[in-house]
């Protein structure tokens, strides 16, 4: 029993030593010195009274889906196979991964993002990226000129945890596609309908479908003096844009919601702030939080032009209302980490998604 | 009644191995590309719990960044990332594409003009499918991928509680002044694909569009929360229970009876079940009714079908039984 504590109280001071490595970005071969030296240690634990130490979480950027959500999800699929149907599609399917040659050289400066298989000595393959690339592969190698489709089923997404992103790495798309040699426009109309259909039947609230053409992007680009070679380029910068700058948002905030200047400033300083655990935590002591019931709810209204990715949760404890978005999903209450005990916090669902901003504390 | 789970396609390496002892020499390991998928990292992952997929925003710049970017990154001239910055500024409908054919700049790119008339085209057909209340034609919606050659659109959903300032043009929707809470839809016409992968090169025009169905699950799954409706994870339409105990084999028998009906149905897996707890089941998985078997009415030759909202009960005949249960289903 004494070595159990005592291998347990090891494995405890040799996790901190692991973590402290990689949080100093320490080369990798001390990393894999000390992982080791901890596997070693967590192996003996595993002996001794045949209880496995192992890590009971899903990979990085993936969920599992439970009974209710499945249940919504079914609803959802059902919805949009129904549109689907209507407009005439049959559907196929296609494996998960693909030869990486074939998603090679499609996808831009995406690429980076896509899944490799371990070369185990056989072909090389790539965990599909999206299901328009395999339907393409499909169509050629199966010499088929024409066919209308949906397809429904998982892809696969590398997101660079450096950019954090919100963004789940292995995910459904629901493709529809129609494939042939047709008179203009017509089943491009008909593509609009369809999202236009399955938007207003989820009943998901105000849309907009913004439409373009890549040839009138180019033909931009070539009239405003963008040589030919940075047309893709200047493509993806253009793609970045967002709507509305910062000062207009604040502008609108401080005119025509009411909101004090210095309420709007300290909201721009952390929206603007990018950080880790250490921005939440004892650092941001109350003192730095706002005093305003409106700067709540402007952040509320205004979490998309802020830039805050994912659902702002507000902690209500009856006193406080906080927003807080963390790092990593993991909401952490900062005027706990300030020292404040008295909570009362009821569960507002999903941790917060992932975000680099700072803390904004809020009294009615 | 099963409910159904759906777990991750990858799981960490470590917990697989383990799992499949001999078999393990036949898993597909990903490539280690450097990050938490590295099974030398796993028990060491200092991050933690799923990522909200509802925003995609944070790689939108504002149009200062955007040309900065053009600029000093992409060395763009000054002169061409203003004329751009004064298109890509532009909405409106099928107007806006008319404004821009009769553009003395933009007129000189017989590309552009190709896609202005389709532009416009193509709003006559969706005024036909009467969907141009929520269609905007946007100079600056740029779709990354490589592969699109002609119409490209994404669709964003309005609601992050911005309400759009209606600022109507002629035959589009209000322009966008609020901002999206990051797109639901996307897609476009991509001409060029499949003749990349046929050997002779022979070309198979395709359009389409691509759900991002992620997000409308999250979006669903606060507003079930939200509501005080209950999600049902079952279909389960009628309980079989027994009022006393030593009934189990009539409650096999009568189930049967009923799956071979085609009515989903289930038993609660105990020889002797409290009827109480029979009926707390049905209360909290939405069950709507129960047939509750007892000695006296076995005698009877009647089954009491309770109805789970109202408590009510009625005593029918084994005989009605199918029947009854249909008649009262299919009304629900």
């Amino acid at each position: 029993m004494e070595d159990k504590a005592r291998v347990q109280e090891a494995i405890k001071i040799q996790g901190e030593v692991v973590r402290k490595l990689k949080s100093e970005k320490a080369s990798k071969e001390q990393i894999d010195e000390e992982v080791a030296k901890l596997l070693e240690l967590k192996a003996q634990l595993g002996g001794d009274d045949g209880k496995h130490q192992f890590v009971l979480k899903t990979a990085k950027g993936t969920r599992d889906y439970n009974p209710k959500q499945m249940a919504i999800r079914e609803k959802v699929f059902n919805t949009i196979i129904g549109c689907f149907k209507r407009h005439g599609a049959e559907t196929i399917d296609t494996p998960v991964f693909e030869l990486k040659e074939t998603l090679t050289g499609k996808y831009g400066e995406d690429s980076k993002l896509i899944y490799d298989l371990k070369d185990q000595g056989g072909e090389l393959l790539s965990l599909r990226y999206d299901l328009t690339v395999p339907f393409a592969r499909y169509l050629a190698m199966n010499k088929i000129t024409n066919i209308k489709r949906y397809h429904i089923a998982k892809v696969y997404r590398r997101d660079n945890p450096a950019m954090t992103r919100g963004r789940y790495r292995e995910f459904y798309q629901c493709d529809f596609d129609i494939a042939g040699q047709y008179d203009a426009m017509i089943p491009d109309a008909e593509c609009l309908k369809i999202v236009h259909e399955i938007l207003s039947e989820l009943d998901l609230g105000d849309f907009r479908i913004k439409v373009n053409d890549r040839r009138i992007l180019d033909g931009m680009f070539a009239v405003c003096g963008v040589p030919d070679e940075k047309f893709r380029t200047i493509c993806s910068t253009v793609d970045k844009l967002d709507k509305m700058a910062w000062e207009d948002v604040k502008k609108e905030m401080v005119n025509e919601k009411s909101l004090s200047e210095e309420a709007a400033d300290q909201i721009g300083e952390y929206v603007s702030m990018q950080g880790g655990k250490d921005l939440l935590g004892a650092s941001l002591g109350p003192e730095k939080c706002l005093q305003s019931k409106q700067a709540c709810a402007g952040l509320s209204r205004y979490q998309a032009a802020l830039q805050l990715p994912g659902a702002l949760q507000f902690y209500y404890t009856g006193v406080i209302y906080e927003a807080v978005l963390t790092q990593a999903g993991v909401a952490r209450s900062p005027m706990k980490a300030a020292g404040y005990t008295s909570r009362r916090v009821p569960q507002r669902g999903a941790a917060v998604a992932e975000g680099r901003y700072g803390l904004v504390a809020l009294e009615p | 009644m099963t409910e159904t789970i759906d777990t991750p396609v990858f799981e960490l390496k470590g917990n697989i191995d383990r799992k499949y002892g001999e078999d393990s020499k036949l898993i597909y390991d990903l490539k280690d590309q450097g990050g938490e998928l590295c099974p030398s990292d796993k028990e060491f992952s200092s991050l933690s719990g799923p990522s909200d997929p509802t925003v995609d925003k944070l790689d939108k710049m504002a149009w200062e960044d955007v040309k900065k970017e053009m600029v000093n990154e992409k060395s763009l001239s000054e002169e061409a990332a203003d004329q751009i910055g004064e298109y890509v500024s532009m909405q409106g409908g099928k107007d806006l594409a008319e404004r821009l054919l009769q553009d003395p700049k933009m007129s000189q790119s017989k590309q552009a003009c190709a896609g202005l008339s389709d532009i416009k085209l193509l709003f006559s057909y969706l005024e036909l499918f009467q969907v141009t209340d929520k269609v905007v034609f946007d100079l600056s919606l740029a779709r990354g991928l490589d592969y699109y050659t002609g119409v490209i659109y994404e669709a964003v959903l309005t609601q992050a509680g911005v309400a759009p300032v209606s600022n109507e043009t002629q035959q589009g929707a209000p322009a966008e002044e609020s901002v999206s809470v990051g797109s639901v839809a996307g897609g476009g016409r991509y001409d060029g694909l499949v003749g990349m992968f046929d050997p002779k090169g022979r070309k198979v025009p395709c359009v389409g569009v691509s759900i991002g169905i992620e997000r409308i699950f999250s979006i669903m799954e606060q507003k079930a929360e939200a509501s005080a409706e209950k999600v049902r994870t079952t279909e389960v339409q009628v309980m079989v229970a027994s009022a006393q105990k030593n009934l189990l084999e009539e409650r096999l028998k009568l189930v049967t009876e009923l799956w071979d009906a085609g009515i989903k149905a289930e038993v609660m897996y105990k020889k002797n079940p409290k009827l109480l707890s029979q009926l707390q089941h049905c209360e909290e998985s939405g069950i709507p009714l129960v047939a509750i078997l007892g000695e006296q009415e076995l005698k009877d030759g009647v089954v009491k079908l309770r109805v789970v909202a109202t408590r009510e009960e009625f005593d029918i005949s084994r005989a009605d039984l199918l029947a009854e249960i249909r008649r009262r289903t299919s009304e629900a």
